[in-house]
């Protein structure tokens, strides 16, 4: 595990559609200095800058790590950028905490964005060359056939993806930050809107956010001179595999599965279900509630449908997951990631204001990307590991 | 307008008119291409200047103050039909314009783009609007100096084109040499023996060159899918299935495009059949296979195809 | 710290033309070349570098992947930068003690696309992108400081293109250039044809490993004492283009004295004076026996090769202590410095 690495400050912008009033610098900027004035601190303070974001097509700057280093304070400082696919925003965060963990470092701040509205979303990640031989069909047109694999296998039922779908815009109401604001959510109007990807409806899938989310790390001892409450990191733990491969399984791929026991492990925890307070997850259409509900050990395999439908899942049930609203109320792709990382600093340190799960001491972030084939894990507490 | 008028009433030349020292500083500076306003006793800034306070009649000071270059609006109106005497022969706004640093505000055009006549008031015309004067390059010391005033740039749009001149590689080169002799090729792994369609020149999970050429079938099965609703442009028309199709002969799924059958009647199981174009249209490409569809056969178990999902 | 070494290192012979190979297919014979040197079939954590827009598509890092056999799932990492940026995001995850090996790997085929084009993209997107400029301009103004400031001239620019080249074709793995001659075209002047790097497609891959793990695999492991990366602004008009304030921070924190070869990651010839004047090289040190990015610049891959290339010194015994150099970004704007001993408190 290396040093005890704490986090001191969070930052994000609203996310909302499209953020016309800002540069990229500037969007970034408001992250990080919500962020470094949660730290107590200016960009004077900071050691290094890691950031990280989903592909560069989206905003048609390439490795804007360079555009950014000065618009970031990074200015006679080490500067870097991560791409991991859609879990960069967790790997950005993974990397800038090994950089305390390692005692290279002592305060790191680490932002994570997207602009999407600068082009769109679709196209950025469908861009294939002339070779491609399999079909290019967006996110919602990849993953909706695991989905229906995932639904035959376990058998369930066809309202399950709806639960979700209310649950977390009802939860994004309780966040000043989330996009999706849709008061009144209920399933009647969730399985009112049409199927975009059949088994995917319209309201069970994410939207496409503007935003950024920045954090700022720190070592033990200059934890002790920030002001507000750090969360701790417990664990830290990424894993990949290749995205084609016979018997691969796509429905609970063994990535995901490997990458949370790692990370439980390196906290001590044995129960994810009872002994994890809240858990941000990367659930960017409905259905990959119940889906990593099993991946993530949460419950057996088969049963995820079943703890979703219990209510366990809700702000007020004894797992709560996604109390920020999660991927399927914002969606600025290459923050997603950190945003979930952020979000469960912030449930430990009881700074999650009306989405806080009371007494949270243990909080999970995860993040994937790809065709589910990287993944993203850390566990925050509110004591020092 | 009249359309046949009988009198004209016009002072050949136009008038001439002194405008006083306040006001010829303000058109002075406009002539520049500067803003200016004046300070008066109670210490506000007036634009475009007067001679007197219009709170108290005063006169005032005379501190001109440059203002601006950006403003405020306060208030507009839109113009959908523009008569003749107009500053635009198209839709246009007026707005009450506070340059930064101005205490009052002064009345202009408002170019807010190109609209058809009748159109209606544009969404991005809001009170508080940030705008700038846009001066004509002609300038003779006249209010219409500026040509109007215009907002803020917010956004700029910018083309972005690279070409490139990719190539598949060795193995995809064979693979689609394969296709356009009308052969789905794949190759078998030496450690794992799963044969990989289309291969890469290697296997994914063991990290090994693969080398032994298999051929398979252009007939399988569905393993699961998802029905496409969402219009785009390079893909067919909606509803379209996109399939992961395991061919005979392989042991790893494509993704492919099912027809031939309504969307809601194709089920995980369902036995297919390549539908090639016509011969002379193959070319070196995957697309040699338009899609495939039901080879009326019946579907396989929910057990054959359980692991290849 | 934690002693890592650099243990293994492979790259593919750089080309200039496309030869049909995929990326994947670059990659997958050099890492079995180092998975049998070390005799190390799985690592405990991976590290890559490339760039999309090499092929202008997204992901170009995923089927990368596929090369490595990454099954059982790995701990893997991706840098959207030089693979030397991988190496460093993999040395920094071996300081905290739980990763023993790692595998760091970059690659870049700039013959299917115009790599000036392509690198336009970087630049900032409001002031200089629109304009249309090139990495080839940017760094022609910097030359143009450069000389303005030092009194160098075209000549000894050219010296540095003809010393490269000549290193290069002695390198199997580099490109075979003629050597440049004095009446050459110019580019962007002040630089000619000779002060470009040569660009080439390839990839290279390096094996790390901690403590005794290293002793047991490498025979003479090639110690990194230190390693630090820093940046500078962006905007060309707001720092001394002369100078490399990062380059000179950067060695200063990893400790760059008493180098006996330095590989530098320079693309253009007047870069050479500029980074051995930050890093304080003296002219007893040899800089660029590989023949550097001006014999042979395969992008993405080209910094991880200057970490490999100065490493091989301290393999084959040539040399005790080395440097190796990379850099991103408009006119030297980040850059990172890896001193490599034979001595592990060297």
């Amino acid at each position: 595990m290396g040093n005890a690495c704490a986090v001191i400050g969070v930052g994000q912008t609203a996310y909302q559609t499209k953020r016309l009033d800002v540069s990229i610098a500037g969007l970034l900027r408001e992250a990080a200095q919500r962020a470094l004035d949660d730290a107590g601190l200016t960009w004077r303070d900071i050691d290094a800058v890691v950031i990280g974001k989903a592909p560069d097509m989206f905003e048609g700057v390439m490795m804007p790590e360079a555009y950014l280093a000065d618009a970031l304070g990074a200015t006679g400082k080490p500067m870097m950028r991560v791409h991991t696919a859609g879990s960069v925003g967790g790997s950005t965060a993974i990397v800038a905490a090994s950089l305390i963990q390692s005692g290279v470092h002592q305060r790191v701040l680490t932002v994570a964005w997207e602009k999407q509205s600068e082009s769109n979303a679709t196209w950025a990640l469908t861009v294939g060359g002339p070779h491609a031989t399999s079909l290019v069909v967006g996110a919602g047109g990849y993953f909706a056939p695991h989905i229906r694999a995932y639904m035959r296998r376990s058998g369930a039922p066809d309202h399950i993806g709806t639960l979700v779908a209310v649950k977390d815009r009802q939860n994004a109401l309780k966040n000043p930050y989330a996009h999706l604001k849709i008061p009144g959510i209920s399933r009647e109007m969730v399985e009112g809107t049409p199927m975009l990807w059949e088994p995917i409806r319209y309201l069970e899938t994410c939207p496409s956010s503007d935003g950024a989310c920045a954090m700022i790390l720190a070592s033990e001892d200059a934890a002790k001179q920030a002001p507000n409450k750090p969360a701790w990191v417990h664990g830290t733990a990424m894993r990949s595999e290749p995205i084609f491969f016979a018997g691969r399984d796509t429905v609970n791929p063994q990535g995901g599965k490997d990458c949370a026991a790692d990370v439980y492990q390196q906290a001590g925890i044995k129960d994810p279900r009872r002994e994890i307070d809240v858990a941000e997850v990367y659930v960017p259409f409905s259905w990959y509630e119940p889906m990593w509900l099993e991946n993530l050990g949460f419950c057996a395999e088969g049963e995820g449908w079943k703890l979703t439908e219990s209510g366990a899942t809700a702000l007020d049930g004894d797992t709560p997951w996604n109390a920020s609203g999660g991927v399927l109320s914002s969606n600025p792709i290459g923050a997603s990631g950190m945003i979930r990382f952020a979000e469960a600093a912030l449930q430990v340190r009881g700074m999650a204001g009306d989405h806080q799960v009371d007494g949270a001491r243990r909080a999970l972030g995860h993040a994937y990307g790809g065709g589910a084939q990287f993944y993203a894990m850390w566990i925050v507490g509110s004591d020092k590991p | 307008m009249p359309s046949s008028p009988n009198h004209v009433l016009e002072f050949p030349g136009g008038y001439t008119r002194s405008v006083g020292p306040v006001i010829g500083r303000f058109l002075s500076d406009l002539r520049d291409g500067r803003l200016v306003g004046v300070r008066t006793r109670t210490g506000k800034v007036l634009f475009p200047p007067a001679e007197y306070d219009p709170d108290t009649g005063d006169s005032v000071t005379d501190e001109f103050v440059e203002v601006g270059p950006v403003g405020t609006v306060e208030s507009w109106s839109w113009v959908a039909e523009p008569l003749g005497t107009h500053p635009f022969d198209r839709p246009f706004a007026w707005a009450l314009v506070t340059p930064d640093g101005a205490d009052t505000a002064i009345l202009h055009a408002l170019d807010v783009g190109e609209y058809e006549r009748g159109a209606k008031p544009p969404k991005r015309l809001k009170v508080g609007m940030r705008v700038r004067a846009r001066f004509r390059a002609d300038r003779k010391g006249e209010i219409g100096d500026i040509e109007a005033f215009q907002p803020e740039v917010s956004m700029i749009t910018v083309p972005s084109r690279l070409e490139f001149e990719l190539r598949p590689g060795k193995a995809l080169d064979r693979f689609l040499e394969g296709m356009a002799e009308g052969r789905i090729l794949g190759h078998r792994c030496p450690v794992c023996e799963k044969v990989i369609v289309p291969m890469g020149g290697l296997c994914p999970k063991d990290g090994v060159p693969t080398i032994e050429e298999v051929e398979v079938a252009d007939t399988g099965t569905v393993t699961t899918f998802a029905v496409n609703n969402l219009p785009d442009p390079r893909a067919p028309e909606v509803p379209f299935v996109s399939a992961y199709v395991l061919l005979d002969g392989a042991d790893i799924a494509m993704l492919s495009l099912v027809a031939g059958i309504p969307a809601d009647q194709v089920r995980m199981g369902m036995r297919v059949k390549a539908a090639w174009k016509p011969r002379d249209e193959w070319g070196r490409t995957i697309q040699n296979i338009r899609w495939f569809e039901p080879s009326g056969e019946p579907d396989a178990s929910f057990e054959a195809i359980k692991d290849y999902m | 710290m934690r002693d890592v070494a650099i243990v293994a290192f492979a790259q593919t012979k750089h080309s200039a033309v496309d030869e049909g190979l995929h990326e994947t297919e670059m990659l997958l014979p050099i890492i079995q070349q180092v998975k049998e040197q070390t005799g190390i079939s799985r690592f405990d954590f991976t590290c890559s570098g490339s760039c999309d827009y090499l092929i202008g598509a997204p992901f170009s890092f995923v089927s990368a992947l596929n090369a490595v056999g990454a099954w059982p799932p790995i701990s893997e990492s991706h840098v959207e930068m030089d693979g030397a940026w991988a190496l460093y995001e993999a040395w920094v995850k071996m300081q905290h003690g739980e990763f023993d090996t790692a595998l760091v790997y970059g690659f870049g085929k700039p013959s299917q696309g115009s790599l000036r084009e392509i690198f336009n993209r970087q630049y900032d997107p409001y002031y200089l992108a629109p304009l249309g400029v090139d990495q080839v301009s940017l760094a022609a103004l910097q030359a143009q400081a450069y000389m303005h400031r030092s009194g160098t001239k075209e000549d000894d620019l050219l010296a540095v293109a003809d010393r490269a080249r000549k290193a290069g074709r002695a390198n199997p793995y580099a490109l075979d250039l003629d050597d440049p001659a004095a009446d050459a075209a110019y580019d962007v002047a002040p630089l000619k044809t000779h002060d470009v790097a040569a660009e080439a497609d390839g990839a290279a891959v390096i094996v790390l490993a901690a403590d005794v793990h290293a002793r047991d695999i490498c025979e003479r492991p090639a110690w990194i004492t230190g390693i630090d990366h820093r940046a500078d602004a962006h905007s060309p008009g707001v720092r001394d283009l002369s100078r490399s304030e990062s380059t000179r921070l950067a060695g200063e924190r990893a400790g760059a004295t008493g180098i006996e070869v330095a590989e530098l990651h320079v693309q253009f010839s007047h870069e050479e004076f500029i980074v051995r004047e930050a890093l304080n090289l003296g002219d007893d040190v040899k800089v660029n026996p590989s023949g550097g990015p001006l014999a042979a610049n395969p992008v993405m891959a080209a910094g991880l090769i200057r970490l490999g290339e100065a490493a091989a010194r301290i393999h084959s015994g040539e040399a005790s202590r080395t440097l190796g150099h990379a850099t991103s970004g408009p006119c030297l704007q980040q850059n990172l410095v890896c001193v490599l001993s034979g001595e592990s408190h060297g």
